[in-house]
């Protein structure tokens, strides 16, 4: 049967192309493996084979030719015995090969494409529809507390879900042995063993895949940066691997697992230690990012976070390690993500914060209520997913806000709350919103230098100074 | 363990293969041990890939597959070799190059196809493409579209068969390319420190896009640099599936005995380009016809099938037709299978988020 050969499609971009020459004649015997033609596109000559054997029987386009669009019959192929009389029948649409060139199928596919069923042009932006905040206690009045520092609570989290679960594990450089770079896995390993506390070497873009694809066989792996300075050897692997699977395997598998460790400034360790990468994970689709304040949400967290069933980013900060909390006890104690805590009732302005900047926060609401202004403080805890109706809602109570965080100030968590509260509750604002956030400039050494760059409770008073109008 | 081989990468794969009859290297060997089914079927696997891909090409042609497509044609001996050499359970990882792996692991034609032309039909629901598919049921893990990570993530669903004691193996096939990537010497070293059951499947096709191996490092083996980490390994003759299959035989033995990974180096050659878009002036067109007409894996079982009385002209040809069937089967399924309906565009982002919150 005869049938015709299409102009081929030869990059991603291709729509049409130069005919350069044809290699075959009419009339020639061809292999599959020939070459049929040589095909000039924007970025290259190439070799355009035969996929089946056959005889060539016509060319429909002679050499030369320019601008041959994708699809165009070039010529026509016929079996042996066949003549080249059988073509016409080709030509006319009698043979399955030919109708598909009539009815480019590329074509119908960008028509299926343009519009959904209702016939509306499908939309890039989801409609928003902020939730009512949960304003629930993190635990039972009553119930009773002790003081623990942010490392403990870590720890306790870790082991009660190792307890609980034999496929968590921990992973990464110095947990084990030596028991934590930061002490954050005391005692782990004489509790659960080098089975489930695994040492690793200095190979951070290594191990973090080893751990991806524990996570893909089954287990629930724990891996440990010991900053996420580091992390960046191993971004691809969180990224590409973890924190996308899921969505291109069709929900088939992804990568349960918890990435966690300090984040962000510490004292005097220069640039490359002192990276805050909030906004850096938040930006991604499939992570989740959770980044605590108080031992009691250190543990709440961290235990959600184990149990979560989607790679979660969790930030630490080592300067909070050593400070200490109320944390209630409780057999299994757990914070849920996507719900933040209002710190600190307040009428007069929202100031929103998460992770270390809560310290920072808390420290301004105090000298302005010497002052006479009463601020609210939100700690978001997870940044994604972000409790956005807990901000609303105080924003729409005090109509002015301000963000605090310790990351640089372009592309921000600031920048991205700021943009949905003017999509949300532009009507509410009576001042522009101000984000405080750490400065323009990588991590300076010198001590006077490194503390102008770091945010301080003075600039968020000032900045609520300045939205206030006081 | 470890052999030297024999010559550089090139031409080891073509010294070894001629004869002085000219006759290829699987038609010599006299294979007292593998049985005519065993032929027939790696006959039948092998061609499937091959016809497989030769439809890809066409319908990437047509505009009915888009984006990346790397075609695997040439190197189908290499995937169904150590599939022969699996035990049902065991687990397969590799890059882009993938569609062989899926076909020569039981997973569905029409399903790899319709996940090529991005329809609802496809084992990612459209939503992966040809780099990133999947199959949990097959125990395949992808499909992975950045060069060497998958080697990781290969000792990773090894850290875990081990650590629950199933007593599986992962084959983590990655190029010649990729073995210069730094994560797979940062995974060798893991691998074998902590014995993970894992064989390490170079696909040496002696062109990572279009830098040959000489032109991208001195070293004379690939297999040969994990014994820096006391992985042992060998080269194999990547056109002989037989040979592929023995070797790979040998290397499940060493990690299910517990004694850590091992490394395959198999000799391999793609007859097409690095992806459809490549216009492969990297090499002579006398050098990939060389290959087809002497090395080519298909053939050769097909000299054997016929040498041994195994099968005659008529059978063969009645395979030949059964198997172009299923692969015109699988390009109607995948042009006919819808695309993904528009809300496909906001599930499987979180596993445990219902598609309107995740919106």
């Amino acid at each position: 049967m005869a049938t015709e050969i299409l102009m081929p499609a030869l990059s991603p971009t291709m729509e049409e192309g130069t005919l350069a020459k044809w290699l075959k004649k009419e009339g020639d015997s061809v292999a599959s493996g020939d070459v049929l033609a040589e095909i000039e596109t924007d970025k290259a000559t190439m070799e355009f084979e035969a996929v089946d054997e056959g005889i060539l029987g016509k060319i429909l386009i002679e050499e030369g030719s320019e601008g041959v669009k994708v699809n165009t019959p070039i010529a026509v192929m016929i079996e042996e015995g066949e003549s080249a009389d059988d073509i016409e029948a080709a030509s006319s649409g009698g043979g399955g090969e030919a109708q598909a060139a009539d009815e480019p199928p590329a074509e119908k596919g960008e028509g299926e494409n343009s519009k959904d069923e209702t016939g509306e042009t499908p939309s890039a932006v989801a409609e928003v529809k902020t939730p009512a905040p949960d304003r629930t206690p993190d635990w039972p009045e009553g119930t009773k507390v002790k003081s623990q520092t942010v490392r403990e609570a870590l720890r306790d989290a870790m082991a009660e879900e190792m307890r609980r679960d034999d496929t968590v594990f921990l992973m990464g450089e110095e947990v084990g042995e030596y028991q934590g770079a930061y002490k954050i896995s005391q005692g782990l390993l004489d509790e659960f063993g080098p089975r489930r506390i695994v040492d690793t070497p200095i190979s951070e873009h290594g191990f973090t895949g080893i751990g991806v694809g524990a996570a893909f066989g089954g287990l629930r792996p724990i891996v440990e940066f010991m900053t996420f300075n580091f992390a960046m050897q191993a971004m691809d692997q969180i990224i590409n691997s973890a924190a996308k699977t899921l969505y291109m395997s069709g929900g088939q598998m992804g990568a349960p697992m918890v990435f966690r460790g300090p984040n962000g400034a510490a004292a005097r360790v220069g640039a490359q230690h002192s990276q805050d990468y909030a906004a850096w994970y938040s930006s991604v689709p499939g992570l989740k990012v959770v980044m605590p304040y108080s031992a009691a949400d250190a543990k709440g967290l961290l235990k959600t976070a184990i149990r979560d069933p989607n790679p979660v980013i969790f930030l630490e900060n080592e300067i909070l390690y050593g400070r200490s909390f109320d944390v209630p006890e409780l057999e299994d104690f757990t914070i849920p993500f996507g719900k933040a805590r209002v710190a600190r009732d307040g009428k007069d302005v929202t100031i929103v914060s998460f992770g270390i900047g809560m310290a920072h926060s808390l420290e301004a609401a105090d000298k302005l209520s010497e002052q006479g202004i009463e601020a609210e403080v939100i700690d978001l805890r997870t940044l994604r997913p972000l409790d956005y109706g807990t901000v609303i809602e105080s924003v729409k109570k005090t109509n002015r806000m301000v963000t605090v965080e310790e990351g640089f100030p372009v592309g921000s968590i600031g920048n991205h709350l700021s943009a949905y509260v003017m999509e949300n509750a532009f009507d509410y604002l009576d001042a522009p919103v101000i984000n405080c956030a750490g400065k323009d400039v990588p991590m300076p050494y010198a001590a006077n230098l490194e503390r102008h760059a770091l945010i301080t409770s003075d600039e968020v008073v000032e900045a609520v100074k300045k939205v206030t109008y006081k | 363990m470890a052999r030297k081989p024999a010559a550089t990468k090139s031409d080891t794969s073509q010294s070894s293969s001629r004869t002085s009859s000219g006759s290829r290297t699987a038609a010599k060997r006299a294979a007292p041990n593998v049985s005519k089914d065993e032929l027939l079927q790696y006959y039948r696997d092998m061609l499937l890939i091959r016809r497989f891909e030769e439809k890809a090409g066409q319908l990437y042609g047509m505009g009915l597959i888009g984006g990346f497509c790397h075609l695997y044609i040439g190197q189908e001996a290499v995937v169904v070799g150590l599939e022969a050499a699996a035990e049902e359970g065991d687990k397969r990882i590799t890059s882009y190059r993938d569609h062989g792996h899926m076909l020569a692991c039981g997973m569905d034609p029409n399903g790899v196809m319709a996940e090529l032309t991005g329809r609802e039909g496809g084992y990612s629901k459209g939503k992966g493409g040809s780099m990133h598919m999947f199959s949990k049921e097959k125990h395949f893990y992808g499909g992975h579209g950045i060069v060497a990570a998958q080697v990781p993530l290969g000792a990773g669903l090894a850290f875990a068969d081990k650590y629950l004691d199933n007593k599986r193996v992962t084959f983590t096939y990655f190029g010649d390319g990729a073995a210069n990537q730094g994560q797979v010497y940062e995974t060798y070293n893991m691998a074998e420190l902590w014995d993970l059951p894992v064989v390490f499947v170079i696909e040496n096709n002696q062109y990572a896009m279009g830098t040959s191996v000489k032109r991208s490092t001195k070293s004379t083996t690939l297999f040969g640099r994990g014994e820096a980490f006391g992985i042992p390994g060998e080269q194999v003759d990547g056109m002989d599936v037989l040979a592929v299959k023995e070797a790979g035989e040998k290397a499940v033995a060493h990690c299910r005995a517990g004694k850590g990974p091992y490394i395959l180096e198999i000799m391999t050659y793609r007859y097409r380009g690095h992806s459809m878009s490549d216009p492969a002036k990297y090499r002579t067109r006398e050098e990939v016809q060389k290959m087809r007409e002497e090395r080519d894996p298909i053939e050769g079982i097909r000299a054997m099938l016929l040498q041994g009385k195994h099968a005659s002209e008529e059978d063969l040809k009645a395979i030949d037709k059964e198997i172009k069937d299923v692969v015109n089967k699988s390009a109607e399924f995948a042009k006919e299978s819808p695309e993904p309906a528009h809300e496909e565009l906001w599930t499987d982002i979180y596993a445990d988020v219902a598609p309107q919150e995740e919106a």
